[in-house]
């Protein structure tokens, strides 16, 4: 039997801020939750189950959320089930939501995802001490330097096209009003002067630390075809992990990377992944992994994908390939939300509804989302017209 | 049911549900408004290290660095925990590495770590491939300056004094440069490459 087609009718999402102080978590998760429930014209009452996400408990510091925050989250006497991977979480969650109405255990479903980081101290979250290891990285950036080095000598690129990824967010981050990095005059020459944190990694190509919060409604073929709105169906989804070390692994593009790729990309029944897909919202909390997972997804041959980004492919203005044209984890970083805002981001464009930072014409688009040591991967496709 | 256009909304007004002014109970007017308390919490644990990684760590104390190889993929793994993660099953063997590698990566930290006041930055961390390991080993590059260190040189581990030694990884000071030949690395893209058994 064939799976129930599946439709985003609504997205709603936050202003990404570095702290959101006027609201609670629960708060922060009213705001997303309604404006998506507005977007799909829907209430409480129409919401079948929620399924939620977000990075791991000690972040906060608060255990198991999801208990006080039922009735923020319109989960009280209804099915509530929370989906744990990581910095990919918000997008594993998408994909575990669509299942939900995919597989018609429920035809209308809400799925959120969240972090309030300035109650949290992710860096140092990230980097427990390990009785059996020398404790000498500092946070995620420390741990994907050594990758990235790996990628530029493996690629002999110039040493600057992860300025220009970082230049080109920030400045499509100023379409987005959610975003929230909003660097108006930011100069590439700022970027490339910025210093360096973790070497080859320099302060202004590294994502902000965000509070946020960003919803979905997702509905079976009835629901899709009653929507008064746009719709963005969804062509396919997919999700791979492996474990981070082993002998021979491939951490510039992952043997789990490229399976989900394959996997998503198959199931919306795609070819020339770079010539059918119109936008990408991918996951880049460090610049150099645009060209990285431009590779390692296949819309660039190995070695090509820096040449993409040098070319301007990846430019919202302009670019056959435009990406993160929200501007991105590289512009705001609600870690357990940045998955997430992927997904949405990419069933925005699909709808015709992503404003300032449209693409015209967007019928097909990718959203996608890794985490851990980039170990777990969620991919969906999204497309304005039915599968 | 309203057709409105999303994109005619202001996309930041609050969602129409939650626009309604919130009045305070008669009680608590005049409270002084609060939006956050920082509560430091603390969570003390015993790490109970099993069998592999307990091995390993006694090996430490006698300037010995144990791995443990797959029976089934042939690969070794350091530290060991156990387990291979692509043969799903239990490691077979015990190995004695030799305290000597290659980097097969490396960052450069430039901003001060917190729980380690000792390293001052810039320092270098890099993964070091034992000889004889098949993944990488995290360490610290020493004894020359950071933008010194090359993807491919030669280490090997520089100890603690005899009378400091303990049942830990924090024995090895760090990797300093044996001055061999850099190892050749023709396939960048294998990371925690193996020579012998590679599949």
């Amino acid at each position: 039997m064939a799976s129930e087609r599946t439709a985003v009718i609504g997205v709603g999402q936050t202003k990404y801020a570095a702290a959101r102080r006027d609201v609670s978590m629960a708060g922060l998760l009213r705001e997303a939750a309604y404006r998506a429930l507005e977007m799909a014209n829907k209430t409480w009452s129409d919401i079948d189950a929620v399924i939620i996400g977000k990075a791991p408990d000690f972040f906060e510091g608060v255990m198991m959320p999801e208990v006080y925050l039922a009735e923020a989250l319109g989960a009280v006497g209804k099915p509530i089930m929370r989906v744990h991977t990581a910095g990919s979480v918000g997008g594993s969650t998408g994909c575990v939501a669509a299942s939900m109405v995919q597989s018609r255990v429920h035809r209308c479903v809400l799925t959120i995802g969240w972090e309030k980081q300035s109650e949290s101290n992710a860096m140092w979250a990230l980097s427990l001490p390990q009785p059996f290891a020398t404790s000498v990285n500092a946070g995620a950036g420390g741990y994907f330097s050594p990758i990235i080095r790996r990628y530029m000598m493996m690629t002999d690129a110039p040493e600057l096209i992860g300025c220009m990824v970082a230049h080109k967010d920030r400045r499509q981050a100023l379409l987005n009003p959610y975003a929230h990095l909003h660097q108006h005059d930011l100069t590439f020459e700022q970027v490339v002067d910025s210093p360096m944190l973790w070497d080859p990694i320099r302060y202004s190509e590294t994502c902000p630390s965000s509070d946020g919060a960003c919803a979905i409604v997702l509905v079976d073929e009835a629901g899709g075809d009653r929507h008064p709105g746009p719709v963005a169906w969804v062509h396919g989804t997919a999700m791979r992990s492996e474990s981070n070390s082993y002998g021979g692994r491939n951490m510039v593009s992952p043997a789990a990377s490229e399976q989900c790729a394959d996997d998503v990309f198959a199931q919306a029944g795609i070819v020339d992944r770079r010539a059918e897909i119109d936008a990408v919202e991918m996951y880049v909390p460090f610049s150099w992994y645009e060209p990285m997972w431009l590779e390692s997804l296949g819309f660039a041959a190995v070695g090509e994908g820096w040449r993409m980004v040098e070319s301007g492919a990846t430019e919202l203005d302009g670019g056959d390939l435009p990406v993160n044209c929200s501007g991105g984890v590289l512009s705001s970083n609600p870690i357990g939300a940045s998955g997430m805002i992927r997904f949405a981001e990419a069933a925005l464009q699909v709808m015709g509804a992503a404003g300032e930072h449209q693409v015209d014409g967007a019928r097909r688009a990718v959203g996608h989302a890794y985490g851990g040591g980039a170990q777990y991967f969620a991919m969906w496709i999204v497309g304005s017209d039915k599968p | 049911m309203s057709a409105d256009r999303p994109e005619a909304r202001d996309p930041l007004a609050a969602p129409a549900a939650l626009s309604a002014p919130v009045t305070l109970p008669e009680a608590l007017a005049g409270a002084e408004p609060v939006e956050s308390v920082c509560t430091p919490i603390r969570m003390a644990y015993t790490y109970t290290p099993g069998r592999a990684l307990s091995r390993y760590l006694r090996a430490m104390a006698d300037k010995r660095i144990l791995g443990e190889r797959c029976g089934a993929t042939g690969q070794v793994f350091v530290p060991p925990r156990g387990v291979s993660p692509l043969a799903g099953a239990a490691t077979s063997e015990v190995v004695e590495l030799a305290d000597t590698g290659y980097v097969e990566s490396f960052n450069i930290t430039r901003v001060p770590i917190e729980r380690r006041p000792d390293l001052k930055p810039p320092y270098c961390s890099a993964w070091i491939v034992l000889d004889g390991a098949s993944v990488g080993f995290l360490g610290l590059v020493i004894n020359l300056a950071p933008e010194e260190v090359r993807i491919g040189m030669r280490v090997r581990a520089v100890w603690k004094p005899d009378e400091e030694l303990e049942t830990s990884a924090a024995n090895i000071l760090g990797w300093e440069p044996t001055g061999e030949p850099d190892e050749v690395i023709t396939d960048y893209e294998r990371i925690g490459r193996i020579e012998a058994s590679d599949p």
